[in-house]
């Protein structure tokens, strides 16, 4: 047999040195101008806008506005979770708002008026959330109608049963002495506590960090170098601690906001981490491979869809929550466009398989500060929406461009 | 000529279709196609647009389910309905179109629907399979850890043969593994094939080069309008032999052209 035996006695073997500092930032910097943006212009982002508004309005930064500003992004935060996860397929709930605001229907409809315990109406929410889902997942996989249609449909429908369910009162206040409203109102993490969290935190993050990159080295895979660890969990330790400090000068970090990025923490966890995550990634780059490689698709959809809906549930419950109310408004107006816009500047790609949990986090963030500085301005809302509309056009500017030089990079 | 005397390895063959046909409706894309694969062979599928060898290897791969016939692993009879049921049969397809995640890594691409690790995904352990298995193939690869959208295509249908060996099969389906490379990348996934044929592995090579099927192949089975016509050894056949049962007869254009240009040479 005559061949060409083009590179075939040269052998690649496993890079086994360890990466020193200089190394990774030098890879950081080769993804950023390869168009492997991630996180980085929404973090740059968020800094700028926190500095004009902290140069416009010198209130901006202090505590109780951050402490304010934290428990605002709690509630649509955690719908916005779920957007992420459907936006990773490279499919769309355009429902999320309305199916938050059936949650709060129901809270306030068993909770306060059929006096159930606040357990069971929560859960009873979440599961009418799920269902929903379930509903979606279905007809997308057995009929194949585009989730914007389903869920266009499904924004109609489930607001129609938000209405049903208060039926003809509108409104439904929540006692203020409830476990639940306390919990989104008045519950703060003691100081102390706070403290002890962040230094678990990062030591958790060595900790788990160490023991991955010793068994690497051990294996003989490229490795981050201690040091690198080291500064890594000390700039996490540095980060909480100072937040956890300077909210502390006011009420402190609110039990609903750690919710929230535990949630996210958990979502990250799942993504990253398991044979789920990893099929919901492969789904939303190539559907086609992912059913080739005999992934299951059909009940990774479902599965999807029902976490959006449930994690859009909560999001209302916690809404409600923090409002004291239930009423025909919950989950209208801007929350739903406001989730998925959240998801979008966070840097999830709209065009599937691209993202992460964290955008749900800074996304919400981004938004949440554009809205609280303009309010410190008192510029009234109608302004609010034409940042909000220009800030998230820019940010699906940056996706597409960012896609493009991928391209030119030949990394799409 | 009777199979039997075809095979170059082993008397039984790994997997046997005997008078398999498949029908989409009225067109019938497979008529009785008899086929073997031999433990430790490149066996090669020509034939000319149309003459079912996609279709062919869709049956095997458990994409299509044939109409009616045999498939036999090992001389048993087996059913192959799905894509998971071939896997366990010990059959990997590599499709032309790759099916790979572009937007994964190397690594994530080649664990892809079996994934180790229980609860928690083995990276280390995942990542080091992957430097194995890519030795074995002596592929050249300069980063595991980086998306396939950025690996040259050569360097992605490594991958997606790579990939095909981490179920530890019996047989390597290609489609059509070099139709868009370039001639350096071309020679590396025929190597590629022939170290598959070296680690005891049945190949079965579709392809429409010629040149590659015989640098590689050992035997030809040639497809025509869905049915045989005809099987060769590699070695003791030529390229209008093949040509011909390719085309259906002794004269078609390609031979008319070449014996054109004997005789143009010849005063």
């Amino acid at each position: 047999m005559t061949t060409p035996t083009t590179g075939s006695n040269r052998v690649v073997t496993a890079p086994s040195k360890q990466r020193r500092i200089g190394d990774s930032l030098r890879a950081f910097k080769q993804r950023l101008s390869d168009g492997d943006l991630g996180s980085t212009p929404v973090v740059i982002g968020l800094i700028i806008i926190w500095v004009v508004f902290q140069i416009l309005n010198p209130t901006f930064l202090t505590a109780p506005n951050l402490v304010n500003l934290a428990l605002q992004c709690a509630a649509v935060g955690t719908i916005s979770i779920g957007v992420v996860l459907v936006l990773l397929l490279g499919q769309i709930d355009l429902s999320v708002g309305s199916i938050s605001g059936l949650a709060a229907a129901i809270l306030g409809v068993t909770f306060v008026q059929w006096d159930w315990p606040v357990v069971a109406s929560i859960l009873l929410a979440l599961t009418a959330g799920a269902a929903i889902g379930a509903v979606y997942g279905f007809l997308y996989t057995r009929f194949g109608v585009p989730t914007f249609i389903i869920t266009l449909a499904g924004l109609l429908g489930v607001l129609g049963l938000q209405l049903w369910v208060l039926g003809d009162d509108g409104s439904i206040n929540l006692p203020f002495d409830s476990w639940i409203v306390r919990f989104a109102q008045q519950m703060f993490l003691p100081d102390v506590v706070s403290y002890i969290a962040a230094v678990a935190a990062a030591g958790l993050y060595f900790w788990v960090t160490f023991r991955a990159q010793r068994r690497r080295a051990a294996a003989g895979l490229g490795s981050m170098h201690i040091t690198e660890t080291a500064i890594r969990a000390l700039s996490l330790l540095a980060l909480l601690g100072f937040g956890s400090w300077y909210l502390n000068k006011d009420r402190g970090i609110g039990l609903m906001f750690v919710l929230f990025v535990m949630l996210v923490v958990c979502a990250n966890y799942m993504l990253t981490r398991t044979k789920w995550g990893r099929s919901v990634y492969a789904v939303g780059g190539n559907v086609e491979a992912a059913r080739r490689a005999g992934i299951r698709v059909n009940r990774v959809y479902i599965s999807v869809f029902m976490a959006a809906t449930t994690f859009a549930a909560l999001g209302g419950i916690l809404a409600a929550a923090r409002l004291a109310a239930a009423n025909q408004s919950s989950g209208g107006s801007d929350v739903n466009l406001t989730a998925i816009a959240a998801a979008v500047i966070g840097g999830t790609s709209l065009f599937g398989g691209r993202g992460s949990a964290w955008s749900a986090l800074l996304g919400i963030v981004v938004i949440m500060s554009i809205s609280s500085g303009l309010t410190l301005l008192s510029l009234d809302s109608s302004v609010r929406y034409m940042v909000t509309g220009a800030v998230l056009l820019l940010a699906v500017i940056v996706d597409a461009i960012s896609r493009r030089s991928r391209a030119v990079h030949g990394i799409a | 000529m009777p199979i039997e005397d075809l095979h170059v390895v082993e008397e039984v063959p790994l997997f046997s279709l005997r008078g398999v046909t498949k029908n989409f409706g009225a067109v019938k894309a497979l008529q009785g196609v008899d086929f073997d694969v031999y433990a430790g062979e490149v066996v090669a599928v020509v034939g000319d647009n149309g003459a079912g060898k996609t279709t062919l290897v869709k049956v095997l791969a458990g994409d299509h389910r044939a109409t009616s016939g045999e498939i036999l692993y090992q001389g048993e009879p087996v059913t192959i309905d799905s894509p998971a049921d071939a896997r366990e049969l010990g059959i990997a397809t590599v499709f032309q179109d790759l099916a790979l995640c572009d937007n994964l890594d190397v690594v994530a691409n080649l664990f892809l629907g079996r994934e180790v690790g229980d609860m928690a995904l083995d990276e280390v352990e995942m990542e080091q399979r992957a430097w194995a298995l890519l030795r074995q193939l002596s592929a050249k690869l300069p980063t595991v850890r980086t998306p396939i959208a950025s690996l040259s295509g050569g360097q992605r249908q490594t991958v997606a043969i790579a990939r095909s060996l981490v179920g530890e099969p019996t047989v390597v389906v290609l489609d059509e593994p070099t139709a868009a490379l370039g001639v350096a990348q071309t020679a590396e996934v025929l190597n590629l094939i022939e170290r598959l044929r070296e680690s005891g592995l049945g190949v079965v090579l579709i392809s429409h080069n010629m040149a590659d099927v015989q640098a590689v192949a050992d035997r030809v089975v040639v497809l025509r309008l869905g049915k045989n016509n005809g099987e060769f050894r590699v070695p003791d056949v030529s390229y209008e032999q093949i040509i011909a049962a390719i085309t259906g007869a002794t004269d078609n254009a390609v031979s008319r052209r070449a014996q054109a240009s004997t005789e143009g040479r010849q005063p």
